[in-house]
């Protein structure tokens, strides 16, 4: 398990820190403007767009410097900058950063690899008529996700998880005249929704729990030591604390951004955006949020694992994440997408990466999500210089042979395939990969993990090299005219491929320079790294499984890859078994025949619902305040109407028969006048007399 | 019979006059004629209160304050206003319709 980390006090935020708002904020300002220029205006929109990234690049650099620069004398980096957002009555309602080893890499992570898409993007998508809808949707997707890397107030970070959420979605229909690809948007938005209610209740339920939003505030975080002490001591069902309670509904939050089973559905079906979006979503942005957040909020999982144990959190994470490893790298042997395989391969990693997190820290499952980020960048926009080169066709059966075409991208793709396959020494993903299983093989819960880790990474190198043989090897079997892909393509891959090369020597275990620098304690160089017990045989196994993979699957496709028309060499073996992986083991189907189905008979009934009942009051009410009407008109005419006018009509006559009297004539008045006066003295004198 | 009685039924006589006169003639200064004599039958009284009327000066033989000569001299300045202007009204409808005669002044009516 990994060790407390003792972080400098924050003594006021430094000025780097107070800046660090900059990084997502300038991405998300370009998105801004590109969305108001004119669709013509090409050339501006991915200038801003890669502009402003490189920018952010260029802070997340300082920042980075910032945090190396702090980092001495086993004392890391934490500053933060809070402000309150809202104020209601006593309710505080924080938002803040913070700048820390986790964010800083994060932060350089996403710009770099982002910026090499963006700029592979400007020659992927050359001749896309919504070029600049295109950039406008990039730099937001990049805003957002550096938000959700920098925040420091849990709200903030869900507010900038869903701005990812929703130019996902945006980005994944981009070609919306495929109605493939708007229900391929439509699902991403709706399974990760499912994920992010939990996540919204985990965040609720801290909030109302710990009082405050904010991660790190100097003691008074929600996930600083005061605030986990009292979780653990509330009791939520099931024998869980309220920390692991909120642990794991954040984790669902997590499973559904990171394509975690069960909601892992989404993603393969992401494929339907163009491909920089998928290597952005795959590698560097989207699936990398729910990992950060997990190791985000890595002391709420672990709070209460006594040294050396776990938690329930921490082992629902791992359970879940190695089976996701598995299941997801089985289904991806037996895909013919380019695209697909890869995303099934990404699914299979982010599981690694999760388990890697449930049972060995955050430095463990950090270095496996950087390393990944690059060789899957790598991949993805291999891929797509592939699709590009053979006119967007995407089924490997009817590709083949392209190495000799496309040679800088067959090289810089096969060393992201070496990466991925976790080939021994030279590439990262082997030492990444070796550290999540050197921490399965300690994990005290059980050993199955491990086994099921190490099967995964077999699987890895068999359906890897099975793509790479449809691919590069063999005879081209329809791709015509295939041709290298421009130079803004593919000098980015040369950079991803150098990284993903170069990456591994950070976290060997002879120079565990990046555990040290997230966990804040100092590095030597020494060999004796390697003597850890166990840890050389560990090292052998994974390159023996490593390699097995590799010539099974040069064996089985090689050079021999079967024509379009033929069938796989491993569906004439064994069909049934085939079938089942081809169709991603009928999880859509089953989805469809519980979930969907269950709310298509869900809504029938609210419409029978609607229709009959509540249609049937309403307008049974509706009916009768009618019929009251027609009393009260009925009334109205004949009874009030009625004497009205009869009174008015008595008024009339009357005043009529009045008007008569005023001839006009002064002397009748006179007369009138005179008779009252009599009349008025005679009644004087008869009642004086009385 | 005391004098005041007499005094009374002269007014009263005056009054009736007046008022005959008032409501049967036609002509419009006639009627003027009758509304003087009637307000005259009102001076005369005033006069005769004064001097035989129940008020303790008429009774005691007081020096005499002039009240009712007084209030009859402002009856008369009253009547000789209301005169010039009735006077003046009469000659202007006498321009305006070329005639004196009230019936044929009507058009006030409901």
């Amino acid at each position: 398990m990994q060790e407390t980390i003792s972080f400098t006090p924050q003594l006021g935020a430094s000025a780097i820190t107070g800046m660090l708002w900059l990084i997502p904020a300038v991405p998300i300002v370009a998105s801004g403007v590109i969305a108001v220029l004119k669709q013509p205006k090409r050339k501006s929109a991915s200038t801003l767009a890669i502009g402003a990234l490189a920018f952010s690049l260029l802070l997340s650099l300082i920042a980075f410097g910032h945090v190396l620069s702090g980092w001495s004398h086993g004392q890391a980096v934490r500053e933060t900058a809070n402000f309150t957002w809202l104020q209601f009555g006593t309710t505080n309602v924080d938002l803040g950063w913070v700048l820390d080893p986790l964010s800083a890499v994060m932060l350089v992570m996403v710009t770099f690899v982002g910026l090499l898409i963006f700029i592979y993007s400007t020659g992927y998508m050359a001749q896309d008529e919504n070029y600049t809808r295109f950039f406008c949707f990039l730099s937001l997707f990049a805003g957002g996700m550096l938000g959700v890397v920098i925040a420091n107030s849990i709200l903030l970070l869900f507010m900038s998880w869903e701005i990812v959420g929703l130019a996902s979605y945006l980005l994944i229909g981009f070609w919306y005249l495929k109605p493939s690809a708007v229900a391929a948007a439509n699902k991403a938005f709706l399974t990760t929704r499912v994920g992010d209610v939990f996540f919204l209740l985990g965040i609720v339920w801290l909030f109302s729990q710990t009082g405050t939003l904010l991660f790190y505030n100097g003691g008074a975080g929600s996930i600083e030591a005061n605030a986990l002490m009292a979780l653990l001591h509330q009791h939520a069902a099931l024998g869980l604390s309220a920390a692991g309670a909120i642990g794991l509904l954040i984790f669902a939050g997590a499973a559904g951004k990171s394509g975690q089973f069960p909601l892992h559905v989404w993603l393969p079906d992401a494929m339907e955006g163009p491909t920089p979006v998928s290597a952005l979503i795959h590698a560097a942005t989207m699936v990398a949020a729910g990992v950060y957040l997990i190791a985000r909020v890595y002391p709420l999982m672990q709070a209460g694992a006594l040294t050396g144990g776990t938690t329930t959190a921490l082992t629902v994470v791992t359970w879940v994440g190695a089976f996701t490893a598995v299941f997801a790298a089985l289904i991806a042997v037996a895909q013919n997408d380019i695209k697909r395989i890869l995303a099934y391969s990404t699914v299979s990693q982010l599981g690694y990466m999760m388990a890697g997190l449930g049972m060995g820290g955050v430095a463990v499952g950090m270095f496996h999500l950087i390393t990944h980020a690059f060789f899957k960048a790598l991949l993805f926009m291999g891929a797509g210089s592939v699709i590009h080169g053979c006119h967007e066709e995407q089924d490997i059966r009817r590709m083949g042979g392209l190495k000799s075409d496309m040679p800088a991208t067959f090289v810089t793709y096969s060393i992201g395939m070496l990466a991925l396959c976790g080939f021994p020494l030279l590439f990262s993903g082997f030492w990444s990969k070796d550290g999540i299983l050197e921490a399965a093989q300690h994990f005290s819960v059980s050993k199955v993990p491990f086994y099921m880790l190490v099967f995964g990474a077999l699987l890895t190198a068999f359906y890897m090299t099975r793509q790479v043989s449809y691919v590069f090897f063999g005879v081209n079997r329809g791709a015509k005219n295939a041709h290298e892909s421009p130079r803004a393509m593919t000098v980015p891959l040369a950079i991803l491929a150098f990284f993903a090369m170069a990456l591994g020597l950070i976290g060997t275990p002879a120079w565990p320079w990046f555990r040290g620098f997230l966990e804040g304690h100092s590095v030597n160089f020494e060999w004796s790294g390697f003597n850890e017990p166990g840890l050389l045989a560990l090292m052998a196994t994974s390159t023996v499984v490593v390699l097995l993979g590799l010539v099974l699957g040069w064996r089985l496709y090689g050079d021999n890859t079967p024509r379009p028309d033929e069938s796989d060499v491993l569906e004439r073996a064994m069909p049934l078994p085939w079938k089942w992986l081809h169709d991603r083991l009928y999880m859509d189907e089953l989805y469809g025949m519980t979930v969907i189905a269950f709310y298509g008979w869900w809504a029938k009934v609210a419409d029978w619902l609607d229709r009959r009942v509540w249609g049937g009051a309403v307008g049974a009410v509706a009916w009768a305040f009618g019929l009251w009407a027609q009393l009260n008109r009925f009334l109205d005419t004949n009874v009030v109407d009625g004497s009205f006018d009869k009174g008015c009509e008595e008024l009339s006559t009357g005043g009529g028969l009045l008007s008569r009297m005023q001839s006009g004539r002064v002397q009748t008045y006179l007369r009138l006048l005179a008779l009252a006066v009599v009349a008025l003295a005679a009644i004087l004198i008869w009642s004086s007399r009385a | 019979m005391n004098p005041l009685t007499g005094y009374l039924l002269v007014a009263a006589l005056l009054f009736a006059i007046g008022l005959a006169g008032a409501l049967t003639r036609r002509n419009a200064i006639l009627v003027l004629i009758g509304i003087e004599l009637m307000l005259n039958a009102a001076n005369l009284n005033l006069i005769a209160f004064w001097r035989y009327g129940p008020h303790p000066q008429a009774l005691t033989g007081q020096p005499d304050p002039l009240t009712g000569m007084m209030f009859a001299i402002f009856s008369i300045a009253v009547a000789a206003a209301e005169a010039a202007v009735g006077l003046g009204l009469v000659i202007q409808i006498h321009r305006h319709a070329h005639t004196t005669d009230l019936d044929a002044m009507n058009r006030m009516k409901g």
